[in-house]
């Protein structure tokens, strides 16, 4: 399909025409399979009247462990679509030799990438980050739930609503065909006059409010709602990751909204930031959106070092080595991440002291990093080691987020990267620290809690199964492309005229095969052990021998986590509590002060979706009569003060006794 | 840690004494903080842009700095107007408060009418947004920040409603003072405006 030339704007449908439902074979194709199945989930959710109770118990949800779920729940739903992308990428590259146009045309096969890339980061990696940190998080630090809860309703739909416009471009219009980050003048309404670059503007406008509010909100909620005697230097490592992400999140997302608003302003109001001409500067675009750029690797990772550490700590049933460097380390990381942006596009030419200082700046941040490896490692040391799946990840993660690192700091050398810059090198590179480190991490984080979560473990075999596609399909996808960018092969290519490197194209396209296998075996050890939950109860609530607050209460939680309020002498409160013998409180139950459930932030995130997709498809009409119903609906939530109610004293004391009950089966 | 003789407790009846709304105050400092982000990306901007006119006007072309000191004299006026509502409601005078926030958003919708009649002027004068870069970031800088005041004035009204309504409860009591916050941080960052891009602008 190509663009649609010259679009006609009607007054009620702006410029959307039948023109705008592809006719492309393989994505009408998909579109079929996405209703088809669509259709079938909807009329199973209705047979078996399950629309009351997702609206009531999980929709208009505010307790943070089912907004956290839901935000599991979002980014694997979309690793599907995204690695979907990829599959397709990697079957182009394989097939597209020897004058073969491959499958895919250039318009279709841009994209591709491009909606791979904006997948894989912000619905893919940012809900796993947010859906991790908003389950633990309030738990770790013994609170009832975040600051405000009303608001991490809303910022889940907001991100969903993101997820909801990018899935549209699929079926309706199109998809930007620049890169993950659009750069001008490319971006521009010169270059790209359809509706592409828009809904990647407003998809991710939508869905970065989400993210900066849910930021704020778990930023206040960990300095605010800690528990007793919880001193910064005692928040278990995973808070002290998240404080830092959270603080990079609230610093750095502003500027991509700042950013995406002037290229919006470019391509609706004909301004003059990005363009060629009248005095624009496209290279500030690119400047800006790295600021907000690297600082979002580092929001992507942190967590996940976090995740890991409480792992290793965990499963070698030792204290964390160094805690104090740790958390010394992740502050230096956080300051550090706003110091290296430029080391994305040396190839600027902003000169050589400029390039020098963004090199050593980016080499120095190894150092930190590098001091957390070592403290894993002596963590483990001595230590009697379990094998369990969230600590066989962690090890994966060890060993390929290492390499991953060091051609990181490869591509920090300038002379270097200007031969490297834009290569399958990068790609490697950077695929081999986001899969390592936050999918690996995401999936160590996964095996870990799930128990918790749901009262049961994760299925070991399919576990293993999924653990080494995955590792072994990494390596066999990934490994090929060093190889190439060593060759100077560039990224995002459709074609290739020298035969020599289809081979290494072939090798990168068994490795994607494996990681579906990968994939595919994670599903099914979602599914085994849904199916055989009974055999893998878990009614302790701690079946690890955890060292953290999260632990000490029920497996599910209940609504309001903790029935008293855990008192906190030190570092990994929970293996202490469990030493002095007082892994449970008692005494009197009083009623607990809850948030109540709300329609609003669904509601007010549908508005913003409309929203969105009308100024994609210039329907202004629509677009003010929703941006007026934001607002109003807004303001008419704002009369609501009847905002929380208690759970009886009652209620408690039942909840409790059972568990107590439970534990005394289980003793 | 447990420390000699004193028993340790763990757990605690009560729960842990957070105020109602505690975290609000913080809460909202940190929005605001995100928001000057915002602004400092759009001072960038125009920082790297002023020069560029692209042949067209600049700003000793445009700027008629006696109209913007009356606009900036609106604005501080606005945020000491705001500043009597609060001490109004810290001493519990809902009448007087109420009449307070009037004055402040009289004060902040002349403000916006000025705003609007130089914008008028200017594209008017065939300076709008798209003749150059320089337009296009002076725009976009000065209408973020009255844009910014035009919700203040929209979040004042539903404030003043609610205190009609609901009397200067804790929960309004908050709300003010967040309000208080925003207002007095779009009069800091009109300081910046006034300075860098008009009184910079004119030198």
């Amino acid at each position: 399909m190509a663009v649609p030339a010259n679009v006609e704007t009607t007054f009620l449908l702006g410029r959307l025409t039948w023109d705008a439902i592809p006719k492309e074979p393989i994505v009408f194709a998909t579109f079929i399979v996405v209703a088809i199945g669509g259709a079938a989930v909807l009329a199973l959710l209705t047979k078996y009247r399950l629309w009351g109770y997702l609206w009531h118990e999980w929709f208009t949800s505010v307790d943070h462990k089912k907004i956290g779920i839901m935000y599991m729940i979002l980014g694997l739903i979309m690793l599907v679509r995204g690695f979907a992308d990829a599959v397709m990428m990697r079957i182009q590259q394989v097939w597209a030799f020897g004058g073969s146009e491959g499958y895919l045309n250039a318009h279709h096969y841009d994209q591709i990438f491009t909606a791979h890339g904006v997948i894989m980061i912000f619905f893919v990696a940012m809900p796993f980050v947010t859906g991790i940190m908003n389950y633990l998080v309030p738990l770790q630090i013994g609170a009832r739930d975040v600051s405000f809860p009303f608001l991490n309703n809303f910022s889940f739909w907001m991100t969903t609503g993101g997820a909801i416009i990018i899935m549209a471009s699929l079926f309706v219009g199109e998809f930007a065909q620049t890169g993950w980050l659009a750069f001008p003048p490319l971006s521009g309404l010169s270059y790209s006059p359809y509706v592409g670059v828009d809904y990647y503007i407003w998809g991710l406008q939508v869905a970065g409010v989400g993210t900066t509010l849910s930021g704020i909100n778990l930023l206040v909620t960990i300095l605010k709602m800690r528990a007793p005697g919880m001193t910064m230097m005692r928040m278990p490592i995973f808070t002290w990751t998240s404080f830092c992400t959270n603080i990079l999140i609230v610093a750095s997302f502003p500027v991509l909204t700042a950013t995406l608003v002037l290229l919006t302003l470019d391509r609706y109001v004909g301004t003059n930031f990005f363009t060629n001409d009248l005095g624009g500067n496209p290279m500030m675009y690119i400047n800006l959106i790295w600021i907000w750029g690297h600082p979002e690797v580092y929001i992507l990772i942190l967590p996940l070092f976090g995740v890991f550490s409480e792992v290793t700590s965990t499963f070698s049933g030792k204290r964390l080595f160094g805690y104090t460097s740790m958390v010394y380390a992740t502050v230096c990381i956080t300051v550090l991440s706003y110091l290296v942006w430029l080391h994305h596009f040396f190839t600027m030419g902003s000169g050589a002291s400029v390039n020098s200082f963004f090199g050593i700046t980016t080499m120095i941040i190894s150092i930190p990093t590098g001091a957390k490896i070592f403290n894993w490692l002596f963590t483990m040391y001595q230590g009697r080691v379990r094998f369990e799946l969230p600590m066989m990840w962690t090890i994966a993660f060890m060993l390929t987020f290492t390499i991953g690192g060091m051609t990181g700091v490869l591509l920090a050398v300038p002379p270097a990267d200007f031969v490297l810059h834009n290569s399958l090198f990068l790609i490697a590179h950077f695929h081999n620290v986001i899969i390592g480190g936050v999918l690996f991490g995401s999936f160590a984080a996964i095996n870990f809690w799930w128990p918790k979560a749901f009262g049961f473990k994760l299925n070991v075999f399919w576990g293993k199964v999924s653990f080494w596609f995955w590792v072994v399909g990494f390596w066999v996808a990934f490994a090929p492309l060093y190889v190439l960018g060593l060759m100077g092969v560039t990224r995002r290519m459709r074609v290739f005229d020298d035969p020599d490197l289809q081979i290494w194209f072939i090798i990168a396209g068994f490795g994607a095969f494996l990681i579906a296998c990968g994939i595919a075996a994670m599903f099914i050890q979602f599914g085994v052990s849904i199916w055989k939950r009974n055999e893998n109860r878990d009614l302790t609530g701690d079946p690890w021998n955890g060292r953290t607050l999260e632990w000490a209460t029920s497996s599910p939680p209940a609504p309001y986590n903790f029935a008293f309020t855990p008192v906190i002498h030190g570092l990994d409160a929970y293996a202490d509590m469990k030493a002095a013998g007082a892994a449970r409180g008692n005494g009197n139950f009083i009623p607990i002060h809850m948030p109540r459930y709300t329609e609003a932030g669904i509601i007010l995130a549908g508005l913003a979706t409309v929203c969105g997709m009308a100024l994609i498809w210039y329907i202004w009409w629509l677009a003010a009569l929703s941006f007026v119903g934001l607002v109003g609906y807004a303001i008419h939530h704002s009369f609501n003060y009847d905002r929380d109610y208690h759970i009886p004293a009652d209620e408690v004391r039942v909840t409790e006794d059972a568990r107590t009950r439970l534990l005394a089966q289980e003793a | 840690m447990s420390m000699g003789t004193q028993p340790t407790t763990y757990w605690e009846t009560e729960p842990h004494h957070h105020e109602d709304g505690a975290s609000t105050g913080i809460g909202f400092w940190v929005y605001l903080m995100s928001d000057c982000l915002m602004f400092a990306v759009l001072f960038a901007t125009f920082g790297v842009l002023h020069g560029s006119y692209a042949a067209g006007p600049g700003p000793k072309d445009l700027f008629d700095l006696e109209l913007v000191a009356i606009n900036t004299a609106m604005l501080l006026f606005s945020s000491i107007t705001y500043g009597f509502a609060v001490l109004a409601m810290s001493q519990d005078r809902k009448a007087a408060t109420l009449r307070w926030l009037g004055v402040t958003l009289f004060f902040g919708l002349s403000f916006l009418a000025i705003e609007l009649y130089e914008f008028h002027h200017l594209i008017h004068l065939g300076a709008g947004p798209q003749r150059s870069a320089f337009l296009s970031a002076f725009f976009t800088l000065v209408g973020t920040h009255g844009l910014h005041v035009a919700f203040g004035c929209i979040w004042l009204v539903t404030l003043m409603v609610q205190v009609a309504r609901y009397g200067l409860i804790a929960a309004n009591q908050r709300r003010l003072m967040c309000l208080s916050l925003f207002w007095h941080f779009l009069d800091v960052i009109w300081i910046g405006v006034f300075t860098i891009v008009y009184l910079l602008g004119m030198i």
